[in-house]
């Protein structure tokens, strides 16, 4: 399963030697738990990346969690406001480390077309954004591109 | 609309004429709906009457920020009300100036104008006496200003410190 710096000293009896930090990035990537801050239609479209016809759990990041104590991946879907902007903080901040961000869709990266008094112009402007997703909504195959993207990320940069 | 509710709705007019005199300041009948213009001293007691006579249900009340355009006042109220029994439409509107904001709140009339009034303060700054919680109810509580006024610059956001709880208010309601 692509654990850098592996080497299988003795096949027969299974030992192998690795990298702890390797290891541990491994694990990681590979069981990423979401928490979807779903506040709009973005959300809807969550759903169907969750489920079977486009499965995310084939990219080991199915646990869906409703408590950031549980998770490691928030999955900001849909537009945030301005006075959803300090609860957004607070889920954050709860989030156990290590935490990535995911925002997902138009009104997330940017404020979308809410260009008004109400809206936030990007979450990037609260909370660290690891990945922006475009689209209004993505297609379920982009969020899954985020989630390697996602991997990618955490296999490259020393594990926290 | 048929003739029996064009004719129901007139007669309503005359009625709130007679019951309090000087009320009203003109009506319109645009689309065959009925349109009455009120006076703000005494639209709560017209508001009142219209409710004894079967406007069960006040759909909503729209605020209007008249800035820039000919007109006596700068803001208006409009209460649009519905009678459930009778399939009757009816529009109240009351003119508000900018100086002094102050309209009696009618939501010892109707539940609905609870929160109906909380938007038109939060929004245009209209202030409903009598209001039980008169505080903001869309935006934040730290919000300054009022959003929806033809002079405020609508891409201005205002960032909130702290989150809001609710259950404070699901107690007090």
């Amino acid at each position: 399963m692509g654990v850098k710096g592996t080497t299988v000293t003795k096949a027969e009896t299974g030992v192998v030697t690795t990298r702890m930090d390797e290891v541990i990035k491994w694990g990681r990537k590979n069981s990423l738990w979401p928490l979807p801050f779903g506040t709009a239609c973005c959300a809807i479209e969550f759903m169907g990346v969750v489920s079977a016809e486009f499965d995310i759990s084939r990219f080991g990041a199915e646990l869906v969690r409703f408590s950031p104590r549980q998770s490691d991946m928030i999955i900001v879907a849909g537009t945030i406001n301005y006075k959803m902007g300090p609860i957004l903080k607070r889920i954050y901040d709860q989030v156990c480390e290590p935490k990535y961000v995911v925002s997902m869709g138009a009104c997330a990266c940017s404020g979308g077309f809410y260009d008004n008094y109400a809206t936030i112009q990007g979450i990037n402007q609260i909370i660290p954004v690891d990945v922006f997703i475009p689209g209004c909504p993505p297609r379920p195959e982009a969020v899954l591109d985020a989630i390697l993207k996602l991997q990618q990320k955490i296999d490259r940069t020393p594990a926290r | 609309m048929t003739h029996n509710e064009k004719q129901k709705l007139e007669e309503l007019l005359t009625a709130v004429e007679q019951r309090v005199p000087g009320a009203i300041e003109g009506s319109e009948r645009p689309y065959d709906d009925l349109v009455i213009l009120v006076k703000r001293a005494q639209c709560h007691e017209v508001l009142k009457f219209f409710r004894e006579q079967g406007f069960d249900l006040l759909s909503d009340i729209a605020g209007v920020d008249l800035l820039g355009v000919e007109h006596k006042d700068r803001f208006q109220l409009v209460y649009i009300l519905y009678s459930i029994a009778n399939d009757l439409r009816l529009r109240v509107k009351v003119n508000v100036p900018e100086d002094d904001m102050n309209v009696p709140s009618v939501s010892d009339i109707w539940h609905s104008a609870n929160w109906a009034e909380r938007e038109a303060y939060d929004m245009f700054g209209f202030h409903f006496e009598g209001h039980p919680n008169l505080s903001r109810i869309l935006c934040h509580s730290e919000f300054e200003g009022h959003a929806l006024r033809k002079d405020y610059p609508i891409m201005k956001g205002q960032w909130a410190t702290t989150s809001t709880d609710l259950m404070s208010h699901l107690e007090e309601e």
